[in-house]
């Protein structure tokens, strides 16, 4: 017989690690399954200053911050597998998951921790563009833009704090907003209107991109004033040919595998307080639930909780 | 894999004969740090029929703008020197970037 794990996590992110600490530290045999990097939204976030108890002495970033998370993990005996899951068995007694090797794992209950993707910019064009001149992650390709024009959009916290990254390589950063006013923490916007690199486009939304001189690359854009419908024409400098485009106007929640099985809120899976969803042995933690906030505390505070109620549903089990 | 650089790319990857393909990655990319070992993982099994290249955007940057390549991770193929295939950002998953290899492996 296939061996049968007492829980499998899916999702590597700070959710998904924390319950994995806690179900390993109860000498539960866990599986914490992820497609991609460890931390998900953390890993490809450049400073977090948050979550209690990182460090001060040095400057935290996501990636420093999840090394330290995944070997704790490690440390208290969690298997690990790196794949992309393509189907789930979530009722009965025995759950099931299919990778896209057709490979299946089975468990006894199930942590739900699939996170959440970037919502696009909605503009014309944006697909054939994303990757060439438009982006959804500042710490991957923030080096392509250095001494060339960056726009940014979004006003909350993320969306400043990335355009300030990435003033760090840009020759200037302009924050495009459809309000006229940040929704970022005051801290973020005290530091943001000090930053000289940094401007500030207020009550636009982005309408289309193309490519400019250089072919296939992002190199001009349409922009509307939601107040005036006045449309602007920017395009890159002559001798970049190119510009950089970087949405952060949110979280799209990664749930589209669940649906249908799992209960859900315009995408969100929808929980008691101690993570339980509509099926039994099965929780769902971080952001992919329906929640107020969508923090890494909150997340990990999520994990920890799943894990133990997935031990008392393991030992009542037995 | 052989890594490449700004100097290097032109003869090892564009003036090559046959099928070259590229990972192009970045300092502080952490999906393409992540990405990479799978990489590495489908030279020892395809490396025969196709050459495995990695190049650090970070330091050669406009060599890759050139190519148009302007977001991390991408994993281009090449056919004598001319782009036939590549995978960008999300849509650059092992398991993608293993099917677009065997369409390629011949």
């Amino acid at each position: 017989m296939e061996k049968v794990y007492d829980v499998i996590v899916l999702g590597a992110g700070p959710g998904g690690l924390a319950a994995g600490l806690y179900a390993g530290r109860s000498r539960l045999n866990t599986l914490i399954v992820e497609k991609g990097q460890d931390g998900g939204q953390i890993a490809i976030t450049d400073e977090i200053e948050n979550y209690p108890g990182q460090r001060v002495d040095i400057e935290e970033s996501g990636p420093s911050l999840i090394a330290r998370m995944t070997a704790q993990c490690e440390k208290f005996g969690c298997e690990r597998l790196s794949a992309t899951v393509k189907a789930v068995e979530l009722e009965g007694d025995i759950k099931k998951i299919v990778t896209t090797k057709d490979e299946e794992y089975c468990a006894k209950t199930i942590i739900l921790a699939t996170g959440a993707h970037p919502r696009k910019i909605g503009c014309e064009n944006e697909a054939k563009f994303t990757g060439k001149g438009i982006s959804f992650c500042a710490t991957c390709d923030a080096n392509f833009f250095e001494d060339f024009e960056v726009y940014v959009v979004g006003g909350g916290d993320s969306a400043v704090e990335e355009a300030m990254y990435l003033t760090k390589y840009a020759r200037k950063v302009t924050l495009i907003h459809r309000r006229d006013t940040l929704r970022a923490a005051k801290s973020i916007q005290e530091k943001a209107f000090k930053n000289e690199k940094l401007s500030f486009m207020w009550d636009t939304v982005v309408e289309k991109v193309d490519e400019g001189d250089i072919p296939n690359m992002l190199g001009k854009m349409w922009v509307r004033n939601v107040k005036t419908d006045e449309v602007t024409v920017i395009e890159a400098d002559e001798d970049d040919g190119i510009f950089g485009l970087f949405g952060f106007i949110g979280m799209i929640p990664e749930t589209g595998l669940f649906e249908g099985v799992i209960d859900m809120e315009n995408g969100y899976v929808v929980t008691d307080e101690n993570m339980a969803t509509n099926v039994k042995g099965v929780w769902a933690v971080g952001d992919m639930r329906k929640k107020s906030l969508r923090q890494v505390v909150t997340a990990a505070a999520d994990g920890a909780i799943a894990a133990m109620q997935a031990e008392k549903y393991l030992s009542e089990m037995e | 894999m052989l890594e490449v650089d700004k100097k290097t790319f032109e003869p090892e990857v564009l003036q090559a004969e046959g099928k070259v393909l590229v990972d192009y990655y970045g300092d502080g990319c952490v999906p393409c740090a992540a990405l990479m070992p799978h990489v590495h993982g489908f030279a020892e099994v395809y490396g025969d029929k196709i050459k495995f290249c990695a190049m650090n955007t970070s330091k050669a940057r406009r060599v890759a703008i050139g190519q148009g390549i302007a977001g991390l991770p991408t994993v281009a193929i090449y056919e004598n020197g001319e782009k036939i295939d590549e995978l960008v950002k999300e849509d650059a998953t092992p398991e993608a970037v293993e099917e677009m290899i065997k369409r390629h492996y011949a």
